[in-house]
């Protein structure tokens, strides 16, 4: 364990402990990923907390996609143990198709299914895994289609619709599984500039809500509004954790100021 | 006696043509489903079921259909097996059409985007229902092109089963051009049927594609 690492412990981030018990949804302990040679993620320790909002920000390369790409098991770790509601990664026989069951994903090439109407890309899930009727999933699709205000949108096809409007599906597809954590990867970054905004407004809505949320992203006006702790990364290693006041107010390590004096002052 | 090319001659190719199509599309249904077995053995995470399929392509793919038919034909009743000639032709071409088919829908469920699988995956589908709702519908479009040009050529390839001694509509011609002595008209009419038999398939799948494309 990395000394940087071994301080950041979610207990002391205030915010998030007065919201919610300190009830770890999602426990990182160790995790180590090469691919090939190249040594990905280095001794990453990290709890995060129900109803907890993570934004992970860093230099690209630095890890952070792989990271949140390994909660749900997209990628695989070469040591060390991640457990997700009390579901342990990273064993033989681990139940992956359950730990994804409860952990949504939105990426960043939103990945609709682009042979399916947006309303039969939000039921697919629920109708093969919770064996839902076509009723039951069609109220479900309609309900998180609504919520993310493109439920008129229902009977398109992906490719008929503009990038935001994708995204938007894709958030309600993930939604339609119930799960306890989102994981969001650059969710804006393939989007033009002023599609960003609905996109983001979205995501704020379901921070409001109380989800779990892991986010990925540069856009810091979201961190500063939405997260309990914004998390730095750089080389595979978690640099700096702090709440956004503490971390845009006075980062504590060369690297992220530097960082931070990058991507604010442009 | 010498017979003119007429009616009667050509109701018995068409009699052979029977036979053409019925083999036609045995083999593409057999082989078809064969092939898509060997197509996710290929694709499959599984080292030895990808070796084993490469194994599999890689000899249907080397190997003259004619050889291939006459070791079906010849090689079964060494292993105890006696079938009939059109059995054994029938069981040729659909070993010949999986190997094709399989080689096709390979490529095609790879061209399919890697982002494809991993939004099924992180949704929690499990293998079957990534692969029968998201991955082969895109699959099957990719590969519709590649696929009828197989098929058409597999229509085509029933003809090598003359050689079997199966009359099938080569073989037809073959007869009814040895008793007018009229090759050209009976040659030219047997190429004007294939012609007939394979357009329809040109067609359909110049449809199918365009009505998938619609889709975006």
């Amino acid at each position: 364990m990395s000394a940087v690492a071994a301080r950041i412990r979610p207990d002391q981030n205030p915010q998030a402990v007065t919201d919610h018990p300190a009830q770890a949804t999602i426990t990182m302990s160790a995790v180590n990923k090469w691919y090939g040679k190249m040594h990905v993620l280095r001794d990453i320790d990290l709890r995060v907390n129900k109803g907890e909002h993570l934004v992970l920000c860093g230099p690209s390369g630095s890890g952070k996609s792989t990271l949140i790409r390994c909660i749900n098991a997209l990628e695989e770790i070469q040591s060390g143990t991640i457990e997700v509601n009390g579901n342990v990664l990273g064993r033989k026989g681990a139940k992956v198709d359950h730990i994804r069951r409860d952990v949504g994903m939105v990426f960043q090439q939103f990945n609709l299914f682009p042979h399916l109407t947006v309303l039969q890309n939000c039921m697919l899930a629920p109708r093969r895994i919770h064996r839902a009727t076509e009723a039951e999933a069609r109220d479900k699709a309609m309900h998180f289609l609504e919520q993310v205000h493109i439920a008129e949108h229902g009977h398109k096809y992906p490719a008929q619709l503009s990038g935001g409007q994708q995204q938007r599906v894709a958030i309600a597809r993930a939604l339609c599984m119930g799960p306890q954590v989102m994981l969001f990867d650059e969710p804006t970054s393939a989007l033009d500039p002023e599609m960003v905004k609905e996109v983001l407004d979205t995501m704020i809505g379901l921070a409001d809500q109380g989800i779990t949320m892991i986010c990925v992203t540069h856009e810091m006006g979201f961190a500063r509004a939405v997260a309990h702790r914004v998390i730095f990364m750089d080389r595979g290693e978690i640099i700096e954790s702090a709440p956004p006041s503490e971390f845009f107010g006075a980062p504590k390590h060369e690297r992220t100021r530097a960082f931070l004096g990058q991507i604010l002052n442009h | 006696m010498i017979r003119t090319f007429g009616l009667p001659e050509i109701q018995f190719i068409l009699e052979g043509a029977k036979w053409t199509i019925l083999m036609s599309l045995a083999a593409f249904i057999f082989g078809g489903a064969l092939g898509l077995l060997v197509a996710l053995a290929r694709t499959s995470a599984i080292r030895p079921l990808r070796v084993a399929a490469a194994c599999y392509i890689q000899i249907f793919q080397g190997t003259p259909l004619l050889v291939q038919l006459f070791a079906v034909y010849f090689g079964l009743p060494l292993l105890g097996v006696n079938v009939e000639l059109w059995l054994a032709v029938v069981t040729g071409l659909a070993l010949h059409a999986s190997g094709f088919l399989g080689e096709i829908w390979r490529g095609s469920i790879e061209a399919v985007p890697r982002g494809q699988t991993e939004a099924a995956r992180a949704l929690g589908l499990g293998y079957f229902a990534r692969i029968r709702d998201v991955v082969l519908p895109q699959a099957l479009r990719i590969s519709l092109p590649a696929t009828v040009g197989f098929m058409v050529n597999l229509v085509k390839g029933t003809a090598v089963a003359a050689l079997l001694g199966l009359t099938e509509m080569t073989r037809s011609a073959q007869l009814m051009s040895n008793i007018t002595f009229e090759p050209l008209k009976v040659y030219a009419s047997v190429g004007l049927f294939y012609f007939i038999i394979c357009l329809p398939l040109t067609l359909c799948s110049a449809r199918l594609e365009k009505r998938l494309n619609a889709q975006g």
